[in-house]
């Protein structure tokens, strides 16, 4: 048997493992001199940018029509089209966004690398792994594929926060991680595994059907009598592979490690962690939760309800409390990992409710990698990068100030940062229209709070303070530049956010 | 179509502002006839708005504009004037230009705060000139950052705690409120404000209604203040500069009793039937707790911020009558509120200027004998706030007043008979408070330091100074007395050049109330369609 690839389809992830190959070897054989770093930054940079010309192209040629590889070939199954790796619109703008937030994280590296200390091939070929697979992960449509994704997405983040050697707190950070990650890819395994076990088959799609009581299941013969009513078995798998997902992105009760390995972690890894590694997860859920168990979603709708109520809730508390500003963005991303679920909660409209998601999350990605940016400046001239570090800033290095303050507003919702004020609008929308006063009131609740510790950051970079004016590389600049130039551009037209996410049309 | 006269009112601050930001050393030299020139600019347009109003049909909305801007959201950028919003808009533009009359002496930051104004001014004017939910809900949302930087970086010494309670209250309330605003939305599935004013309510049911009024009126009842809402405003008021006291007591109240004359009520005809004896019941408990509070108070920018919520508390009873004569009193009292407790505020910090504190014991008393302007301008404004019949104060709050005698059918009358009752006893203790307080300031001889020294006015700043030391013990490091056998000069001339509008206001609208109620009563009447 022979399968049809279409390799155009699977070009973006393609590129991005040839260049991590090329740029190990590079590594390898490229004399040591200072401007082989540049080199091979410059490099993972140009594999980035096919990537995404790759990307472009797609969705240049593509028209609105989802096309998809690695099917199930017609004279095996001719009746149902089940195919493993799809791209469509949801595809493209996810593999977009996390492709565009890895310019900026690269960018930052380049800043970190440029201190010594951290091996630079090793870096960047990890960091492109890391890239494979959230490239990937949007396009799979079954479980196998997701879980490999995913796990491509985790595995390298593990070593890339342990790189800053000889250093306790990252390779605390590390361990941390690795273990938060394989108890949660272990929990996940065993949910897929249920869910496998009951419909027999690995297809999202195919699982939908299943799950939905429009085809029999075929690991509900043995158990004949219950008939066409989904035994509990089913129940406990949509919430294992839930929990999986929440440890993956740092729902509560999973969060407890976000700190610590956000502070841990070298600056540009925490920055991958909140915003592509979160992107994942959320990718992987969304793609679990309705293209597979829409039909459950009675099941789970309450669940990731309390979630997300859980997770803005917690993380706005622990993040009030915060002095080190590393350890304060770690828990505000917790509680915007609140913000994001609240709209999968409410199962009424499901193309809505992933439209507002989305849009949510593109917005996060722009303000709070623009965060991470002028924290990563501010870090080179701070070691313990401490809030109170910031006092000043603004005067001492105005555009890093207003940068972060800008970003910072953004991140509270509030004018002038209507990005993210809109991005909860839309999400408020999608609450309200369901009718789920609660949550609305209990979002509602944590913007206040959230306002709190991003205002009061805020306003030390107003207080005037003696200190020194960091000096970067042009690169953080860069990096700051364009986080913060996307949040002001989704500022003043957030219809482009909007266009972008709309899965319906 | 006159439409870009709107935009423009939004555009000139906006652009100044940005320009600011954009060429901050080319303009260091020149910021105060910056900030004067751009307000300037801002207040002839406003200027230019009212002359061309059309007063044949207050009631229609004028000056429109209206252009998708979020269509995903349904979000339209949709201006528009009326004669609700035309006096405001005016008062706005007037207040903002006059602050920066006031502003002369350097300031620390001069270019942020110029900065800062202009900010607060697109969100002021950008509140009173929306017709649609989001956008107001944005404009709305605008005035907070500039606020919280106006009292927490030129406030007074505990501007820190009071900049963070203004803003999480405000905040809150205002969260709340777009939760009110999307409720409207998703049951009605339009964000354009005159369409819903139109429909007066159609299409919603009416425990939908009440849910989204009282969502709405939490909002708005913060920003106005209600009591028991009203905590963040005493300190807010007491630690802002002059300025920011003046624009927050000037504007930003209004934008919450705003709200509920264009959205609020029209939108959600029988929620207000609903909720008003309740609104009533707060309204009227704000007037008297606002003047027993006032009674109490040792500050004057205390006091004048304590009477605030009692004279907010008359414009929420004049709405909870849902009668013209009522509505039309409060949005009278609304802009009286603005001319006269602006003028206070300027007033006050006046006086904190020269003296360096506004506690009232320390200041002693006998201002009209030291200071002769100044406390005849204080006794003028006091007597003005009290309601003075001649003087703008008066009109609105009788004409609230008037209306709880005989609220709109479907109203508990008895009830709101108590309310007028009440809210009349609140008008004398309005007064007695007033009087109290000038008789401590204005009254009596200029206080004797010691009994060596001779009785006169010599050394009234020195001795002031000792008693700032003892309160305040950070400010007094700054502040060094600076002559200190000499009186403080009486009223300069950039001070007369900024309260002389504010005067003539003051005594026009109070000899001839029917210059405002003639614009207002028109889209009053057409907003209670459903109910009158």
């Amino acid at each position: 048997m022979i399968q049809q690839i279409d390799y155009f389809l699977i070009a973006p992830p393609l590129a991005l493992a040839l260049v991590a190959g090329l740029v190990l070897l590079l590594d390898a054989f490229l004399p040591a001199r200072p401007h082989t770093k540049t080199v091979l930054g410059a490099v993972t940079l140009a594999g980035m940018a096919i990537s995404l010309g790759f990307l472009v192209a797609q969705a240049a040629t593509q028209g609105g029509r989802p096309r998809s590889t690695f099917c199930v070939p017609p004279h095996l199954d001719p009746t149902r089209q089940l195919c493993s790796y799809v791209v469509d619109r949801f595809t493209l703008v996810f593999a977009g966004m996390v492709l565009v937030a890895a310019v900026v994280v690269v960018l930052m590296s380049m800043t970190e690398l440029a201190g010594g200390g951290i091996p630079v091939g090793e870096w960047y070929f990890l960091l492109l792994c890391t890239l494979v697979g959230a490239v990937t992960l949007p396009a799979s449509r079954d479980l196998i594929m997701l879980v490999v994704a995913l796990e491509l997405v985790s595995l390298p983040v593990f070593a890339l926060t342990a790189l800053k050697r000889y250093d306790g707190r990252s390779s605390e950070a590390a361990v941390k991680l690795f273990v938060v990650s394989v108890v949660s890819t272990a929990i996940m395994l065993f949910g897929v595994s249920l869910l496998y076990g009951i419909a027999g088959t690995v297809f999202l799609s195919r699982l939908a059907a299943v799950l939905s009581g429009q085809a029999p299941a075929p690991g509900l013969a043995l158990t004949a009598a219950t008939g066409q009513d989904l035994p509990a078995v089913v129940t406990v798998g949509v919430v294992l592979v839930v929990a999986g997902f929440a440890f993956k992105i740092a729902a509560v009760p999973f969060h407890a490690w976000a700190a610590d390995v956000y502070q841990g972690a070298p600056i540009p890894v925490a920055a991958l962690l909140s915003v592509i590694s979160k992107a994942a997860g959320f990718a992987g859920l969304i793609l679990i939760l309705v293209a597979a168990l829409a039909g459950q979603a009675a099941t789970w709708a309450p669940i990731v309800g309390i979630l997300a109520a859980l997770t803005m809730t917690v993380g706005n508390l622990l993040a009030m409390r915060q002095r080190s500003a590393v350890r304060l963005l770690a828990w505000s991303s917790v509680a915007q990992s609140g913000y994001i679920l609240a709209p999968l909660a409410v199962a009424g409209s499901m193309a809505a409710a992933v439209s507002a998601s989305m849009a949510y999350l593109i917005i996060y990605a722009a303000m709070n990698l623009g965060a991470f940016a002028v924290v990563m400046l501010v870090s080179r001239i701070a070691e313990r990068n401490e809030l109170d570090d910031y006092r000043g800033l603004a005067f001492r290095s105005p555009a890093a100030g207003i940068a972060l303050a800008f970003c910072l507003v953004c991140l509270a919702g509030l004018p002038p940062g209507l990005a993210g004020l809109f991005a909860k609008v839309f999400v408020f929308r999608e609450i309200v229209e369901a009718g789920w006063g609660w949550l609305a009131l209990v979002m509602a609740v944590n913007t206040v709070i959230g306002l709190y510790y991003y205002v009061v950051w805020t306003a030390r970079l107003f207080t005037p303070a003696a200190g020194t004016a960091p000096r970067p590389r042009p690169s953080t600049w860069i990096a700051i530049g364009l986080a913060t130039a996307v949040a002001v551009l989704f500022s003043i037209a957030p219809q482009l956010v909007l266009d972008m996410t709309s899965f319906s049309g | 179509m006159m439409g870009w006269l709107p935009v423009a009112l939004l555009a000139v601050p906006l652009l100044g502002a940005l320009l600011l930001l954009l060429a901050p050393h080319t303009l260091r030299p020149l910021l105060r006839p910056y900030g004067l020139i751009l307000s300037g600019l801002t207040l002839a347009l406003s200027l230019l708005m009212v002359a061309t109003f059309d007063y044949g049909g207050p009631a229609r909305v004028q000056f429109e504009v209206d252009q998708p801007w979020i269509p995903g959201l349904g979000l339209r950028f949709h201006l528009g004037v009326d004669g609700i919003s035309l006096p405001l808009i005016a008062l706005t533009a007037l207040l903002t230009f006059l602050c920066f009359v006031y502003l002369s002496k350097p300031n620390p930051r001069a270019r942020a705060l110029v900065f800062t104004l202009l900010v607060l001014e697109v969100g002021m004017i950008g509140t009173f000139l929306a017709l649609d939910l989001l956008l107001f809900f944005v404009f709305f949302e605008i005035v907070l950052i500039p606020m919280y930087f106006l009292i927490g970086i030129w406030g007074g010494e505990g501007r820190r705690a009071a900049s963070i309670k203004f803003i999480l209250y405000t905040l809150l309330g205002s969260v709340v409120m777009l939760l009110g605003l999307l409720l409207v939305w998703a049951q009605t599935g339009t964000l354009d404000i005159e369409a819903l004013s139109a429909a007066h309510g159609a299409g919603m049911p009416k425990s939908v209604q009440i849910l989204a009024f009282v969502a709405i009126g939490i909002g708005l009842a913060v920003k106005t203040p209600m009591w028991p809402l009203h905590t963040w405003l005493p300190d807010a008021h007491t630690e802002a500069p002059t300025v920011g006291s003046v624009l927050l007591a000037g504007v930003l109240l209004k934008m919450g009793t705003y709200g509920f004359a264009r959205i609020a009520i029209p939108v959600l005809p029988e929620g207000a039937v609903a909720v008003a004896p309740w609104l009533g019941a707060f309204a009227v408990v704000g007037i008297v707790y606002g003047a027993l509070a006032c009674l109490a108070q040792r500050d004057l920018k205390r006091m004048i911020a304590y009477s605030s919520v009692g004279h907010m508390g008359f414009v929420l009873l004049g709405f909870a009558t849902l009668t013209p004569v009522g509505i039309n009193g409060a949005l009278f009292a609304n802009v009286a509120h603005g001319l006269i407790t602006g003028l206070l505020f300027f007033l006050a910090g006046g006086i904190k200027d020269r003296y360096h504190t506004a506690d009232m014991p320390s200041l002693g008393g006998g201002l009209l004998a030291t200071l002769p302007r100044l406390g005849s301008l204080l006794t003028f404004a006091s007597i003005a706030s009290l309601g003075l019949p001649g003087l703008a104060g008066f009109w609105g709050e009788m004409l609230a007043l008037l209306g709880a005698y005989q609220p709109a059918d479907g109203l508990p009358r008895g009830l709101f008979l108590t309310y007028m009752v009440i809210g009349g006893l609140g008008a004398v203790l309005t007064a007695a408070y007033f009087l109290v307080m000038l008789s401590r300031v204005t009254h009596g001889r200029p206080q004797a330091p010691t009994a060596t020294t001779p009785p006169g006015g010599g050394e009234t700043p020195h001795e002031v100074t000792v008693t700032v030391t003892a309160t305040a013990t950070t400010t007094t490091t700054t502040l060094a007395p600076p002559r200190p056998h000499e009186p403080p000069t009486d009223v300069r001339r950039r001070e007369l050049l900024a309260w002389t509008p504010l005067i003539v206001l003051i005594l026009l609208f109070g000899l001839w109330p029917g210059l405002l109620l003639s614009l207002t009563t028109p889209p009053v009447q057409a907003l209670l369609g459903a109910l009158s």
